[in-house]
This record gives C-alpha cells, sequence and structure tokens, in this order.
C-alpha cells in the first residue's frame, strides 16, 4: 500500500467529518476520568440520539487531554461557522444542557405534557422533552460553566506536539490521518535522503525532551555513520518523574504521532526494528501504543515494506516495572533487554553500542512527537520558535499550588512568570509564591526572585536546576523547603540502583542528615557536611541518576538556606515556612 | 473444580493442574522463550497470577532456561513485582510531587492508622492493601488516590478512610453471609 491509499482514507475521514454540522469533543484522559468524563460522554451520546435530529446535525467524539485538568470534565463544541465552544467542570445534566442549546431538535411533537407520560414515551423521548424544557433556565448557567478560549491558558501556548491531542480519537488511524498524519514520513520516504531526514533535525535545533537536551540531529547523524548490519530506535516512554505526565498523554492522545517520529527516525539512522519502552504504572498508554501498532501494521505503515517503499521497520512495546533509573539510556537499553536495569559507565554510547551492541537512537516519547512537524513544515519554521540555543516548544505538566493546572506546551524561552501568573493563573487561597519546581528529583527549585528567567535549557541549568522532561511543580509559601527537599532526597535513596557506591551510600547519608536537621537534632556544622556530602555525590556517581540527586538539597540550600539555618539553631522548633 | 475441568479437557491440561500456566506459556511461546523476554514474561505472570510466587519464579527460570538467581535478581530489582498476595480490596495513593504538596502523606498516614498497617502492607485478614505509587500522572487532580480501580481526585484523609471502609465492610457483609449460609 502506497500513500496515495492512506490519504484517500484520510480524505474519506475528513469529508466525512465536514457532513456534522458540528462536532462534540468530550475529553476522555486519566484526570477528566477521574472526574466523571466517562458518564459525561455517555450522556453526550444520548442526549443527542434523544434530539432526534438529522443524523449530520451532531456527532460525538471521544478526545485525549485538553489541558486545563483542573476544570475536567471538559467538552468542546466546534460548530461551522461560529467559534468553538470550551465548557469546563462539566456534570452529567449540564452534559444534556449542552447538547440541548447547540443542538437542533428534530421532528417531534413539542407539546408533551408531564402528565400524559405513559409507557409510549422512551426515555430518550423524555430526554428531549427536558432538555427542551430547561434550555431557557440553563443559558446563563451553562455560560458560566464556558471557559474562554482566549484565556491565556490557552492563548500563551503554541502547540506543535500536542497540536492533535485532544481533537481527534486517539484509537482511530483514520482520524489521525484526516488531520495530516504519516504526510511526513510519505514525505520523507519519497523525497529526502536519510543524510538529508538527519541534516533537516539538526538545522531544526530539536534537542532532547528527556531533559538533558542532546541535539537530536547530531545523535541521529552519529548512529547513522555506523556500519553495523543490525540498528536499533528505542523511544523511552518511561517517565519516572514524580509530577510529570507529559510523555504518557502524547502516548495516551496521539498515539500515531509517537509512531511516525520513531519510523522517520528508524528511516533516517537505518534501524530495521525499534522499541517503545512504556513505564509499567501507564496501561491505557501500552494499550493505545499496542493499537496503533496493530492498525500500522494493517495498512503497511510497518513492516517489510513501509508505504510500499523498500524500507522496512518494526516496532513492538515493551513494559517497564517501574524503576526510575530505567529513565538513563544504558539503563533502559538492559531493560529492554530484560535485565536489572542498571546504567553503564559511557561511552561507549548508545550510538556506537546500544541495545544488543549494536547502534541505538534513544529518544524521549515528546522529542519523537516533534519529528513529523519539523518534516511538514520544515526546520526554518521550527527554529524560528524558541531562544537562540533551545529551539521550539516544551510540553510541562503544570501542578501544584496553583489556580489552573494541567498539560501545557509553551515556547522556548517564555519566563516563569508568564507561566504561573497569565497561563497558571496565580496562587490561591491569598498565598504567594515560593518556589518552581522543574526537573523533579533531579531538579531544583527556582525562588520569586528568577521568575523573569527565560525558560531553556541554559538558564535552567544555570540557576540550579534543569528543564528535565517538563514536570513543573509550582509550591506556595505553605510548603517547608527542608522538608520538599527530603522528599526527592527520600526518593532517590529509594530509587538508586546500588551499582555505584556515591549513589547508593550518598543518598542514604544525605537522607539521614536531613532527616537529623528536620527532626531539630542538627549542629551547625551539619549544614556543611550536607553541602559537602552533595557536591561529593554530584561529582562521583555514575550515571545521571546519581549526579543529579542532589539538586533539590542544593537548590534549596542555596536560595531558602535561612529555612535549614533555623533548624540548626538551639531552642527553635520545626515549622512549615511562613504559615 | 476448575482443575477437573483443566482434566477433562485434554489439550488444556497443564501439568501443575492450574489453568493459570496456560495463559502463562502462551506468553513465554509468543516471545519464542528468548531470554531477553524475562522482563514481559515476569509482567504477564504478575498480570495472571497477581503476585509472584517462588513455585512461579521457579517455573519461569526452567521454561526460560534463565538461572533462578537472575530471574529473581530481575523481579526484586523492579518496583512493581510483588512477591506476596495482595489483599481484596487495593488503594494506591500517589506520593508524585503534585499529590505530596497537596497532602498525599496525610491520606497515607489516616489510612494506615485506620488499618494499623504500614504502607505497602495487607492487612492480616487479606481484605485490603495500602500501596504507595511513584505517580499516576494526574498531577492536575492532586492529591489522588485510585481505590479497586477507579481514580479519586483532589481526595481528602476522610473521604480516602470512608470509601475504604465501606469497601471493606462490604466484604465483610458478604463473608459473614457466606458463613452463615455454609
Amino acid at each position: 500500500m502506497n500513500f496515495s491509499t492512506l490519504e484517500e482514507v484520510g480524505n474519506k475521514e475528513r469529508q466525512r467529518q465536514e457532513k456534522y454540522q458540528r462536532r462534540i469533543f468530550c475529553c476522555t484522559s486519566t484526570a477528566c476520568l477521574s472526574a466523571g468524563a466517562g458518564q459525561v460522554h455517555t450522556t453526550l451520546d444520548q442526549a443527542v440520539a434523544a434530539c432526534k435530529c438529522d443524523e449530520h446535525e451532531a456527532e460525538v467524539v471521544k478526545t485525549g487531554c485538553m489541558g486545563l485538568c483542573s476544570s475536567g470534565p471538559l467538552v468542546r463544541v466546534e460548530e461551522k461557522e461560529v467559534d468553538p465552544v470550551l465548557y469546563g467542570n462539566v456534570s452529567q445534566e449540564m452534559a444534556q444542557y449542552i447538547v440541548s442549546r447547540h443542538v437542533p431538535m428534530g421532528e417531534i411533537e413539542e407539546e408533551v405534557d408531564s402528565e400524559e407520560q405513559d409507557e409510549s414515551v422512551t426515555p430518550h423521548d423524555m430526554l428531549h422533552y427536558r432538555a427542551s424544557l430547561r434550555r431557557a433556565r440553563t443559558q446563563t448557567e451553562l455560560d458560566n460553566t464556558i471557559i474562554s478560549l482566549d484565556h491565556p491558558f490557552f492563548s500563551k501556548q503554541v502547540k506543535v506536539v500536542l497540536n492533535e491531542t485532544g481533537r481527534i480519537n486517539p484509537d482511530k488511524l483514520e482520524d489521525y490521518l484526516a488531520h495530516g498524519g504519516y504526510k511526513a514520513l510519505a514525505h520523507v520516504l519519497d523525497k529526502m535522503t536519510p543524510e538529508e531526514v538527519c541534516n533537516e533535525i539538526l538545522d531544526s535545533g530539536l534537542r532532547g525532551r528527556g531533559g538533558a537536551g542532546f541535539p537530536t540531529g547530531l545523535k541521529w547523524n552519529f548512529v547513522r555513520q555506523e556500519g553495523a548490519e543490525n540498528k536499533f530506535v528505542i523511544v523511552n516512554g518511561d517517565e519516572g518523574d514524580p509530577g510529570a505526565y507529559m510523555d504518557r498523554t502524547v502516548m495516551e492522545d496521539d498515539p500515531h504521532r509517537v509512531l511516525e517520529g520513531m519510523i522517520i527516525c528508524a528511516y533516517a539512522v537505518g534501524a530495521s526494528h525499534g522499541y517503545l519502552y512504556i513505564r509499567g504504572e501507564y496501561p491505557i498508554a501500552v494499550d493505545r501504543i499496542r493499537k496503533a501498532i496493530r492498525a500500522a501494521r494493517r495498512r503497511k505503515i510497518l513492516g517489510k515494506s513501509v508505504l510500499g517503499t523498500k524500507f522496512g521497520f518494526n516496532a513492538e512495546v515493551r513494559i517497564g516495572a517501574g524503576a526510575f533509573v530505567c529513565g538513563e539510556e544504558t539503563a533502559l537499553i538492559h531493560s529492554v533487554e530484560g535485565k536489572r536495569g542498571m546504567p553503564r559507565i559511557r561511552p561507549p554510547y548508545p550510538s556506537t553500542s546500544g541495545l544488543w551492541e549494536a547502534p541505538t537512537v534513544i529518544n524521549n516519547v515528546e522529542t519523537m512527537g516533534n519529528v513529523p512537524s519539523i518534516i511538514t513544515r520544515g526546520a526554518k519554521w521550527y527554529s524560528s520558535i524558541g531562544t537562540e540555543k533551545s529551539k521550539g516548544t516544551k510540553v510541562f505538566a503544570l501542578a501544584g499550588h496553583l489556580r489552573n493546572t494541567g498539560l501545557i506546551e509553551v515556547p522556548m524561552g517564555i519566563t516563569l512568570r508568564e507561566i504561573v501568573y497569565d497561563i497558571g493563573g496565580g496562587i490561591p487561597d491569598d498565598r504567594q509564591f515560593k518556589a518552581a519546581q522543574t526537573g523533579g528529583p533531579s531538579g531544583g527549585c527556582i525562588p520569586a526572585e528568577f521568575l523573569d528567567t527565560p525558560v531553556d535549557y541554559e538558564s535552567l541549568t544555570k540557576l540550579g536546576s534543569i528543564m528535565g522532561s517538563g514536570g513543573l511543580v509550582i509550591i506556595d509559601d505553605s510548603t517547608n523547603m527542608p522538608d520538599f527537599a527530603n522528599f526527592f532526597m527520600d526518593f532517590c535513596e529509594d530509587e538508586s540502583c546500588g551499582k555505584c557506591i556515591p549513589c547508593r551510600v550518598g543518598t542514604v547519608q544525605i537522607s539521614k542528615l536531613l532527616d537529623k536537621l528536620i527532626s531539630g537534632e542538627g549542629k551547625p556544622e551539619d549544614l556543611e557536611k550536607l553541602d559537602k556530602l552533595c557536591q561529593l555525590v554530584k561529582s562521583t556517581s555514575l550515571c545521571g541518576l546519581g549526579q543529579s540527586a542532589p539538586n533539590p538539597v542544593l537548590s534549596t540550600l542555596k536560595y531558602f538556606g535561612n529555612e535549614y539555618d533555623i533548624l540548626v539553631q538551639p531552642t527553635q522548633t520545626v515549622e512549615a515556612g511562613e504559615s | 473444580m476448575t482443575t477437573q475441568k483443566a482434566l477433562s479437557e485434554e489439550d488444556q491440561v497443564h501439568p501443575s493442574g492450574d489453568e493459570r500456566y496456560l495463559s502463562l506459556d502462551r506468553t513465554m511461546k509468543q516471545f519464542k522463550y528468548e531470554k531477553d523476554s524475562l522482563l514481559e514474561v515476569l509482567n504477564a505472570a504478575q498480570e495472571v497470577f497477581g503476585y509472584l510466587s517462588k513455585d512461579l519464579l521457579i517455573y519461569i527460570s526452567n521454561q526460560l532456561n534463565v538461572p533462578m538467581s537472575q530471574v529473581y535478581g530481575v523481579a526484586t530489582f523492579y518496583h512493581l513485582f510483588t512477591f506476596e498476595p495482595k489483599g481484596e480490596h487495593i488503594c494506591i495513593v500517589c506520593k508524585g510531587t503534585a499529590c505530596h504538596v497537596k497532602g498525599a502523606d496525610r491520606i497515607i498516614q489516616a489510612l494506615s492508622d485506620e488499618f494499623n498497617i504500614a504502607a505497602g502492607d495487607t492487612t492480616p485478614d487479606g481484605l485490603f492493601s495500602l500501596t504507595i505509587a511513584r505517580c499516576l500522572g494526574s498531577c492536575g487532580l492532586a492529591p489522588v488516590i485510585v481505590l479497586n480501580g477507579q481514580i479519586y481526585g483532589k481526595e481528602t484523609p476522610e473521604a480516602a478512610n470512608r470509601r475504604v471502609l465501606e469497601a471493606v465492610s462490604r466484604s465483610k457483609d458478604e463473608l459473614a453471609q457466606t458463613m452463615e449460609v455454609g
């Protein structure tokens, strides 16, 4: 099957969608589901059926994350020639009102009196009747649940990786095709040499979104230039960072985008087999990616002959079983090989000796998600977004003490202030901003005085934190910093694989010292010891986990040192922040 | 019962008499009994059996021809594998960063006080397990718990206690009823 057949499938789907006067999108991602989106979706379906309108008046579509998770369940109505409307905190009852407001009633006697209820009146008729009855009353109520799409939460975002999430049904390959899916792959296979693909990615300035920020094109070129017969592509979906769910969302809500990026990468480096390593805690992501792989195989997007060309590629899912260290590439490789996920010394780097000693590209889910857009819209376009050294966009999982929390995609170089106060809507409950924590257990806390720092790889590193994979937790002044640092230290202590001594022993000792300080038994010299120990672990650990484990402690020592000082002053009891 | 049924269908018989091994065998066959598939096989085994017993690990070791020390080493390395049966009701409390700053610890404390077990343990009657997750990725709804597969966001210690108590007392009632009938 070549691409024109696929394009036709996409066109057909698009034409089918265009026939509908309006489409009602219901977010069914994890966050909205836990707020009751499942019932909302069912109600929407029933209510549309109850309207008994023409078939093409309305369609209810199950989609992935729309971003504003704190206001879930979210429902968006897109009507022809009308601006889209987004409703938040939708209840089952509200779902009925939404339908009655937007969807016209079909031919049915309007004057059903409630006394005249008899068995011939089906529940659907009743729903229809009730909906029309309540229409007038609920106008203003409904208006209150509308979330303006001009809200800075949306207007400050630039969507590349999340372009289709919340717009398409992740389980339908046709829907992805209708939105221009696999066009980039077809273009690459038809018009570009592997070298050109690598250079295009290099020119775009795309850097690894897993946190370290290594130029993706460079990595691809290394593997491409290896002469080995077998090469592999691994997509790292082992998002272990607590407080982050960017990769989960992309895999769940737009699985084909990840797959497309992966296949393009395989073509560029000359790999014939690949693995998507997905965290075991993400069963829905595993399920959706597997479904996407099956659909792609059926349509000959994966297999011996990708889109009818000589290039063959197959992808498989590997499920992680809960080990933070597996985010480190050499540890991840061991895990894919079915071993204990322990890192090894680099070099050799995976690009020369990776999976089963073959040259291997390992890229994060979000990195792969950027690839199709770069190919379609060009390196020049991509590099026009962002700062001098950090190009493109970054997806963040915005959480913590904020009015609006959820998943956001922002251009690199946006300031923390814009993220916290414009997109996040500021700190609720009359509290003060205290710090922004980026990079999870490997990152640090950035205090208020640096709120105007542009968010890019270099600036964050300079502040003692890291870009990280995209966890961004905002904390207010009720949080006690030594305690917060200890939370991450406990995490690292637990997750240390035990291979190298600085990390295995160091994390335990740091954690003990923190416990001692927090319990009020610390002495002034303990602070010095803590700092020294952190520096030691940072500079001598084998892999990224150990090297970055002290960051939360070091950054809080640096910016919130007074909270540690209080702990070692005699006769001082521990108190949380200023609260 | 299950044993008899399995024996009656000859092609479905597993030497152990436990049908669940058939499903595990299928997974191993799918991976062509390759040593590299150990992690996948362990995942499948836990899904089918609920936990990894010593017998099960020995079986996998033999089938994949991987030394028992390696099977045990891999199984104990990863957090998701458990070696004890889980309780009838499982409550997972998310301890991700967002949940932590919004008071996940208080929920854990409340539940472990109520049931007198530490996080990660199961009550002696086998009715309830309290487990901790690193991050469930629902940070927008922090703090989050998952009780028997159902997610509850913006949770409070009181509500969590109430939910678990309700679930557990339902099981206790059922148990009492069957005892009476028996």
